[in-house]
């Protein structure tokens, strides 16, 4: 069922890369550094402003595709793959979307799994990338009963 | 603190983290904003069969990446790639490492993991750091 849905795409969503949020996330992963926090060291840097740690696009909406429908229970979060062309920057706006890469079965000790592969991408408002997020997301087969019923 | 650039081959970088509190897991799904309650609440961790919560896998992997933070004024994480590959519990005492595996002007590649007080490997993947 999810073979047919790989190459769909969401829209794009633009979302703000939050000075609040960046804070509070960096704090919640213990990590409360001033590159993140502090604007006189943002400024200073070599960046010219405060950055998000690698793993804040896990905040950002990329929208939905059309047709997937995932429970938010009963999934295994295999692997998930970060590649950046630059950090994010504090304050400034993105456009990000999501992608349905892959989708494949595998028969391991705890019986058929599905794999879902999918990427979501961040790009600055002249459309370009800043970072892709790849995760892979294991589907156990009691899961995949209950999407069929 | 050694600059990045100084590491050589074998080398790592090492932090052992306080022991996880479920405060830890709260604060994480609100900042992220993933409320997936096995990660906050024992009797919906039970229920899918776990001993209690667990922590996020992305709380463990947003943790790993602080190893390279101090060094933001030499460049910054191009790849970061995770297996998640066991599960965190309340009060395990978990250890964030990277070793150098290969430098060059242009990059430093690390393997990373943590692990929890038994040594098992519970996040392992790869960091390739750039220097631009």
């Amino acid at each position: 069922m999810f073979k047919d849905l790989v190459g769909k795409r969401s829209r794009k969503v633009k979302n703000v890369v939050e000075r609040g949020l960046v804070k509070r996330f960096a704090e919640s992963i213990g990590d409360s550094h001033p590159i993140y926090i502090d604007e006189v060291i943002g400024k200073q840097s070599r960046y010219g402003q405060n950055i998000a740690p690698p793993t804040f696009p896990r905040t950002f909406d990329f929208g939905k595709v059309e047709g997937l429908n995932l429970p938010n229970k009963g999934l295994i979060h295999g692997e998930q793959i970060y590649h950046y062309n630059r950090p994010l920057l504090v304050g400034e706006e993105i456009n990000c979307y999501t992608e349905v890469k892959d989708y494949y079965d595998k028969t391991g000790k705890n019986g058929l799994m599905g794999f879902l592969v999918t990427k979501r991408y961040g790009e600055d408002l002249d459309g370009n990338l800043i970072f892709t997020e790849e995760s892979i997301v294991i589907i156990n087969e009691a899961v995949r009963e209950a999407l069929k019923a | 603190m050694k600059q990045l650039v100084e590491l050589i081959s074998g080398d790592t970088l090492e932090i052992t983290l306080e022991p996880v509190t479920r405060m830890d897991l709260i604060k994480y799904s609100g900042a992220s904003g993933d409320f997936n309650p096995i990660h906050t609440i024992d009797e919906e961790a039970e229920k899918v069969g776990l001993p209690g919560i667990i922590a996020h896998g992305m709380w463990t992997m947003g943790n790993l990446a602080k190893l390279f933070t101090p060094y933001y004024e030499q460049g910054f994480i191009q790849d970061y790639r995770i297996r998640f590959a066991g599960m965190v519990f309340i009060n395990d005492v978990i250890t964030l490492k990277a070793e150098i595996i290969e430098s060059t002007d242009e990059y430093s590649d690390f393997d990373v993991k943590a692990i929890n007080q038994d040594g098992k490997v519970v996040i392992k993947g790869a960091v390739r750091f750039v220097k631009k």
